[in-house]
């Protein structure tokens, strides 16, 4: 048996149990079991990489009970890459809350841990109404992240929040529903096959479950018009717990991917290809969009908020082509872009303490007491986050482009992507001079509080992430083709599942 | 039995939709109760609508006389989960009704 799949949810899981039981009255307690369990989720999914880059699967059956008729828990390529990633982000996020924001509420730490134990086992599980929990246990999380400070701010958002998640989860729980009456099995794999098999007759039922589903994780995502959360959420959450939920929509990205080529892929039978019509056309606007929000915001966070959903733009595109470039590529920009938003999130927090009562505010007002330095890796991190050379914000870019080449969709997305990433310029350099150029000198500078090494410490790890990320680019991307290779062609899945290939 | 518990599946999730959209927390949050309790009977349902049989196989059963246990296993887990984000949203509204002194969604009076 594969136990070791298994890690990537325990590590945070007992972590988060061990956070309450022993840290309840020690912040120091909580703060080490933090980094411990970061660092192990690193090493879990390090280990999970290891294993499967050359495109095995290994699946374990919980308690045994071997698929269709227990949950199985698959790691292969995908899952090994989005549980690394959450571990580096859920590490440096909280390292970064260890400045004044572990401190504001009590259970920061526990919901951090939750958090990723609900992620981790979102990408790990094989079974559809699994992926249901895992998303709810993710969510509780996020919604108790929102607020757990008690201020004002994030209540409003959250009030929204979780109203809108929670009418979700009802739309998912139809889709289950459907899917599960028309071909009596929840497990992904065993769906899959089932979905080859069925009749005419059950067309319309199925293809029903499928977008249902597919809408449910568009809202997770964040593609439009199931956008309008996203901003003012991220917006109002403390930096650490913004910078962390960069992964949260990544979540959605990786179940729209996982479902829509395995299930309802190009062999789905009746149910073939169930989104591809409408997957790219949603994306690009959902692109243009994100960049024109964060073109118009008035605050840095909610504009960081936009450049998200433009990400989920951008990458979504990518996979909407369904070709192995276009996934992989779409892949690559992921990675770079969680990384690239959860930095600047970071370092945004320290700007706007930095400028006073003006906050993250797009006006003129005292600049940043460490202008130099803060100025320049916002100048690195804007860099990132718009897709310029050197960074790999501009080799995912030029990827995406590239892979849509030989394609039918090729005008759409070149002009979308060249466009955007000119107002993506605008907006950040606007910003950037509004407030490091235009900014004033400050009378007091005695007062003003300045960002010490350890809370540097995060934003630099995420900027030295990303450089390696470019650095080691080529293996990066042979992954991604790897793994975008895998899941247009399922059938290695559904034999490492359920043992027969269709 | 099957029209019966079609209309009122209808009927739950229709009021709990229009609830849903009004601008006050405690409607709202009493419009995603419904839509639960509608989404649970949809979800029991699927597996087939069977009055008076278990979802025990036994010695010469006939099929006819057995109904799926799946659905009643994932509507018992479906149950649970939404209790407890129901809860949760019950305690946020009132925490957020306390703080911005309003019971309004958005957290201000607009009019």
């Amino acid at each position: 048996m594969n136990h070791w799949i298994t890690l990537p949810v325990l590590i945070p899981f007992v972590a988060a149990i061990l956070i309450e039981i022993v840290g309840r009255h020690h912040i120091g307690a909580r703060r080490v079991l933090a980094v411990c369990a970061g660092l192990g989720t690193i090493a879990a999914g390090a280990y999970m990489l290891l294993r499967t880059h050359q495109g095995e699967i290994f699946t374990y059956a919980m308690g045994g009970w071997e698929a269709p008729f227990g949950v199985a828990l698959v790691a292969d390529g995908l899952s090994a890459l989005l549980v690394t990633l959450t571990g580096v982000v859920s590490l440096f996020a909280a390292l970064y809350s260890m400045n004044r924001h572990d401190t504001k509420g009590k259970f920061f730490h526990f919901f951090l841990q939750m958090q990723v134990a609900g992620i981790c086992g979102a990408v790990l599980t094989g079974d559809l109404f699994s992926l249901f929990v895992c998303f709810e246990i993710m969510l509780l999380a996020s919604y108790n992240l929102l607020v757990y400070t008690g201020e004002e701010r994030g209540l409003k958002a959250g009030v929204h929040y979780v109203i809108l998640n929670l009418a979700g989860s009802a739309l998912f729980l139809v889709a289950i529903g459907t899917l599960y009456g028309v071909t009596g099995t929840l497990n992904l794999a065993d769906m899959a096959l089932r979905v080859g098999e069925l009749g005419p007759e059950d067309t319309a039922l199925v293809r029903a479950g499928g977008l249902l589903l597919m809408v449910v994780f568009m809202l997770k995502a964040a593609v439009l018009p199931l956008h309008l959360w996203l901003p003012n959420v991220y917006g109002s959450a403390t930096a650490p717990v913004a910078a962390f939920f960069a992964i949260l929509t990544k979540v959605g990205v990786y179940a729209i991917l996982r479902v829509s080529t395995l299930v309802f892929g190009s062999e789905a039978g009746v149910a073939a290809d169930v989104l591809a019509p409408y997957l790219l056309p949603l994306a690009a606007l959902t692109l243009a969009l994100g960049m024109l929000g964060a073109l118009g915001s008035l605050r840095l966070r909610k504009a960081l908020g936009f450049l998200i959903v433009a990400s989920i733009g951008t990458m979504l595109m990518s996979i909407g082509l369904y070709t192995p470039e276009g996934i992989a590529a779409g892949l690559y920009y992921l990675v770079h872009s969680t990384l690239g938003i959860a930095m600047l999130f970071l370092l945004v927090d320290l700007i706007a303490r930095q400028r006073g009562e003006k906050d993250d505010r797009l006006v003129v007002a005292r600049a940043p007491a460490q202008r130099a330095l803060l100025g320049l890796l916002f100048f690195a991190g804007a860099i990132a986050v718009v897709g310029l050379p050197p960074l790999s914000g501009f080799l995912g870019k030029v990827w995406v482009l590239q892979a849509s080449l030989m394609t039918p969709h090729v005008v759409v997305v070149w002009v979308a992507i060249l466009l955007t990433s000119v107002l993506a310029l605008v907006a950040l350099s606007r910003a950037g001079s509004l407030i490091f150029w235009k900014g004033e000198e400050a009378d007091d500078e005695e007062r003003v509080p300045r960002a010490t090494a350890f809370e540097l410490l995060p934003v630099f790890g995420l900027l030295a992430c990303l450089i390696l990320y470019t650095l080691f680019s080529g293996p990066a991307a042979e992954l991604c083709m790897m793994i975008a290779e895998g899941l247009l062609s399922p059938g290695d899945y559904i034999e490492a599942v359920m043992g027969v290939r269709p | 039995m099957e029209a019966l518990i079609a209309s009122a599946i209808a009927v739950l999730g229709g009021s709990g939709i229009y609830l849903v959209l009004r601008a006050r927390t405690f409607t709202v949050i009493l419009g995603l109760a419904l839509l639960a309790i509608a989404v649970n009977l949809f979800l029991l349902s699927m597996g087939r609508v069977a009055p008076g049989h278990a979802p025990v196989i036994e010695e010469g059963l006939e099929l006819g006389a057995y109904v799926d246990p799946l659905p009643q296993a994932v509507v018992l887990t479906a149950i649970v989960i939404g209790f407890a984000m129901m809860s949760f949203a019950v305690v946020l509204a009132i925490t957020a009704h306390f703080v911005t002194g309003t019971d309004h969604l958005d957290g201000e009076e607009t009019s």
